[in-house]
This record gives C-alpha cells, structure tokens and sequence, in this order.
C-alpha cells in the first residue's frame, strides 16, 4: 500500500499512534509538530507548509492531522494551496466529541473548559504554566470567572486520568464531569485516509481493543 | 542575594526623567503597588492627570503590547501589566473627570455570541480609555439584540466586536447584517479583533477595519474620528 505521511499536532501524536495500532494501518508514517504551537496558532500555516515542503520528496500522499485551532481558516487555505488534506472542524476538541455534537451542545456548554487525555496528562505544561497560574494564582478568576465547569473529554477508560482530571478542576475551581469520546472524528479522518476504497470497517476505539 | 544588591530603589528620590521609564518598567512587571506609587508622586509634582496617564501608564502598555506582539511576553504577563494600569487608572479616572481630559469619541465594545474569551475585549477597552474614548463595555456572549440595544442608547461613534474561536467569528457578520438591514451600519464605525481574524475576513464581512491589537485600534479608531471631524468641519 502507498505510504502517506501524517503530519500531526505534536498533542494527537499518542491517540494517532494508538489508532495506527489498532488498525494495523502500517502505511501510515507520523511527524509532529510541537503542541505548544497550540498557545501559537498564527504560527500553525506556516509551520506546517514547512512540514509539508520538507517532507514532499519522501511521501507524495501527505495528510496534516490539525484542524483549524485558531488559525480562522488560514490553515486550510494554506493546506488546499498544498494539495494536501486536513482534518474538518475548530478544534481538537470538537473532532474528539465528533463535530456534529459538538456544535450541538455549544450553545449549552458555553461556560466549559474543556480537557483531553493529553490536556490531563500535560495540565501543568499545557495550561497551568503557560497561563501563569503556577507563580500567579490571583489570575485564575480572570481567566476562568466566567466558567462553571471542567469537561473531560476522554478518550480512553482511564480511572487514573479520571481522577487527575478531577483535580485539575478542582485547581480551577471548577465544577467536574467526565465523557467518553473515544476519537471520534479523529478515527473517521485517519480511517479515510488509511483505507480511501473501503471507508469502513475501522476502529474507534472502544470496543475494538 | 545579598542585601546591597537588593538595594530598594525609592521612586520619589527619582527625577521626573527617571521615574517614567521606571514606572514602564514596573508596569512592564506588573507591580501594581510601585505604579500606584508612582501615579502618586507624579500627581504630587503637578502633573496633570493626562499626562501621567499618557506618559506614564499608556506609554509604558505600549511597550507591554510590542512585546506581546513579538512573542516575548505571553498572556499572564499581559495580564499583570493591565492589572497594575488597571490600579493607575483607578487613582486617575476621578481627576480626569474633574480636570477635563479630551474627548475622543464613544464606543462600545464587546464579545460577540457564543464566545467567552475577554481578555483581548478587556484590553482594547482600557487602552481606549487610556486614549480618551469613552468605552461601554457590553461583556461576553453578545447577542445581536445587546449590540442593537447598546448603540440606541448610547449612540457610539465606533462599534467594536472581538471573537476568539473560529466558530464564533462569522456571528460579526450577522450584526452587521443586521445594521444593514436596519440602515443603521453607515452610523458608526465598525472595528473588528480577536487573534483568529485577519484583514480579508474583516473586509468581507463589511466591517470597517480589523486592528491585530489594542494599540492599532486606538490609532485606527484616531483616524476615523479625525475623518469624520474633518468631513463635518468641510460640510
Ligand atoms: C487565554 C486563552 C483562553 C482563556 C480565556 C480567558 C478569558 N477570560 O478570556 C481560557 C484558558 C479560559 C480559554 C478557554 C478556551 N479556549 Co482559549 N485561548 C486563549 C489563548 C491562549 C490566548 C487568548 C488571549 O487572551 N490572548 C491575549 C489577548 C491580549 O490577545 P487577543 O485576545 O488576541 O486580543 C488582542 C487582539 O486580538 C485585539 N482584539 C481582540 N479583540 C478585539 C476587539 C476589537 C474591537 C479590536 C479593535 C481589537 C481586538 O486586541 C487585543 C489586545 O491587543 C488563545 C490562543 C491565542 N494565542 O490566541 C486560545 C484560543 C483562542 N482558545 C481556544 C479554545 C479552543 C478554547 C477552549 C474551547 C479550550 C478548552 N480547553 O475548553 C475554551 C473556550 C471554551 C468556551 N466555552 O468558549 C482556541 C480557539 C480555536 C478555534 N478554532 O477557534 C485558541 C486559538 C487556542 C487553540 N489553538 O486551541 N482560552
């Protein structure tokens, strides 16, 4: 089968592998980009056209696993002008819920944070330091006054990170819910692009483990 | 550190010429209580309000934001510096009521529907201040009818929305359909911000123009209102 590269949101590099696993999708190789381009998304496109530039020689089927993270459809310009594909929706945490329900729930969940598995796993890294709360948690009110509740959004059964989740909402000063995700459009996406003929038959990860 | 190296610097023992920049520089680090003290001595020393808050606390934003700009800063510094401004301002405000600063213009501002975020909102409207406007701030999650509301009752010269999220930002144009519609839009004017926005989305939704920061939206907002004084003053 073709090799295609997938050039990934350094934060998607677990559940990308993951899935790979899962499916046996052997073909598919993976390079990341570093998350923190995340709390730097002005800097995403060209990062990514760098990406793809560099690697054109190895791979001519490219897919660039980010969706638009604030780049206020800049990195889907710069992808069509690529020749290259992306994953749809405003972020990770929509494609997780599956976009569709995510937008349906919005209007509702408009006072939420929202964390991922690796958002758990790196709080610290990802969003206690990089907002200053470490050194300064007098800011945390102006950052999160007006939010009323953490929704992890797992990806996996994980007591550990439902647990680590709950702390972390609580260091918010947030009121705490889980929901299972599994990777949602993430799995649709790769399985596209992995399997173009067939379209099916892949794994989203619960159940099929 | 020893003792001598900590050396406390006493800001009233500055000259004029010294204390400014160190007041950028506490504002640059976010120490309200040395900026408070400083908006202080200056007062004492018969400064006009104005100008320590042009020179003294506007100025040394403008830094603040550069640095932002250029990526040296990140938010929570921004934030500490708005916060300490935040103080400067609060000492400032009565006097400058009472002194007569100039009068800019009138704009309201806010987060459009859907969106949250209001840290860059926040910023934009004291900086306006900081320049002489005078600033309604409608909050987050606006809907239409809050705009609407707003600029019937107050009758801004410049409507201001911000949207952080790529989902949210296209809820600008339905506003400004919504003055067309209602043949308000040629009004005011209609300035657009928020980092995932850039120049081609604002002119395609039919705002006026789109500032990348606060400090290009108090120019821009400048401009317009000089326009629209030159234009009356000709007609
Ligand atoms: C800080 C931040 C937050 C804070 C917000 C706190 C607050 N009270 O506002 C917190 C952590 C709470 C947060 C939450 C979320 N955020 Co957020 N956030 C950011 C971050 C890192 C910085 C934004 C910021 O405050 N910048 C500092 C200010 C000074 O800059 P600014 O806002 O750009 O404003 C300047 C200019 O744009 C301009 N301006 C702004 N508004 C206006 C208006 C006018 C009229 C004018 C003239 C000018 C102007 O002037 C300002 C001053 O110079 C951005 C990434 C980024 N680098 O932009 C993500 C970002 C905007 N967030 C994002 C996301 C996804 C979220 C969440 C969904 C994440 C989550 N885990 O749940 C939630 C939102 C949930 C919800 N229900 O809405 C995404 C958006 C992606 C997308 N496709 O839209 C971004 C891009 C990060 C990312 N890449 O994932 N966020």
């Amino acid at each position: 089968m073709e090799r295609v590269l997938l050039i990934a949101c350094g934060a998607l590099a677990k559940e990308i592998l993951e899935l790979k696993r899962l499916n046996g999708w052997n073909h598919l190789d993976l390079t990341c980009l570093p998350a923190e381009l995340h709390l730097y998304p002005e800097k995403i496109p060209e990062r990514v056209e760098l990406a793809v530039k560099e690697h054109r020689q190895s791979h001519s089927s490219i897919f660039v696993v980010y969706a638009d993270c604030g780049t206020g459809g800049l990195l889907r310009r710069k992808c069509e002008e690529l020749g290259v594909g992306m994953i749809d929706g405003p972020h990770c945490y929509s494609f997780f819920e599956g976009n569709q329900k995510f937008a349906e729930h919005a209007v509702e969940e408009m006072t939420t944070f929202y964390l991922t598995d690796f958002l758990v796993r790196q709080f610290d890294s990802f969003v206690w330091r990089p907002l200053g709360l470490g050194k300064h948690p007098e800011l945390r009110d102006m950052y999160f006054g007006n939010y009323e509740r953490l929704v992890y959004l797992a990806q996996t059964e994980d007591p550990q990170l439902d647990r680590l989740a709950e702390e972390c909402a609580a260091r918010l000063g947030l009121e705490y819910k889980r929901r299972y995700t599994g990777y949602g459009d993430l799995a649709v996406a790769l399985g596209s692009v992995a399997e173009p003929q067939t379209g099916s038959g892949l794994s989203s990860g619960r159940g099929w483990a | 550190m020893s003792d001598e190296d900590e050396e406390e610097l006493i800001l009233s023992e500055l000259s004029d010429e010294e204390l400014v920049p160190q007041m950028h520089d506490d504002l640059y680090d976010g120490l309200k209580e040395e900026v408070e003290e400083g908006v202080y001595i200056l007062l004492e020393r018969g400064w006009e309000p104005y100008a320590v808050l042009t020179n003294a606390l506007v100025e040394g934003m403008r830094i603040v934001g550069i640095d932002f700009r250029d990526g040296i800063l990140f938010v929570p510094e921004v934030l500490l510096a708005a916060n300490a401004m935040k103080t400067g301002m609060a000492i400032l405000k009565p006097l400058l009521a009472e002194t007569g600063a100039p009068r800019m213009g009138k704009m309201v501002i806010g987060t459009v529907k859907g969106d949250i975020h209001d840290i860059g909102k926040n910023l934009v409207s004291m900086m306006m201040e900081g320049a002489g406007f005078e600033v309604v701030d409608l909050g987050i999650n606006n809907p239409v009818e809050n705009y609407l509301e707003a600029i019937e009752n107050e009758k801004p010269d410049i409507l201001g929305m911000s949207a952080l999220l790529t989902t949210t930002m296209p809820y600008m144009k339905v506003v400004i359909d919504r003055l067309v519609e209602l043949g308000l839009r040629d009004d005011f004017v209609v300035l657009v911000g928020g980092a995932p926005l850039n120049e081609d989305f604002s002119k395609a939704i039919g705002a006026d123009a789109y500032c990348r920061d606060a400090a290009v939206a108090v120019e821009t907002a400048k401009e317009f209102m000089a326009r629209k004084h030159n234009v009356l003053s000709a007609g």
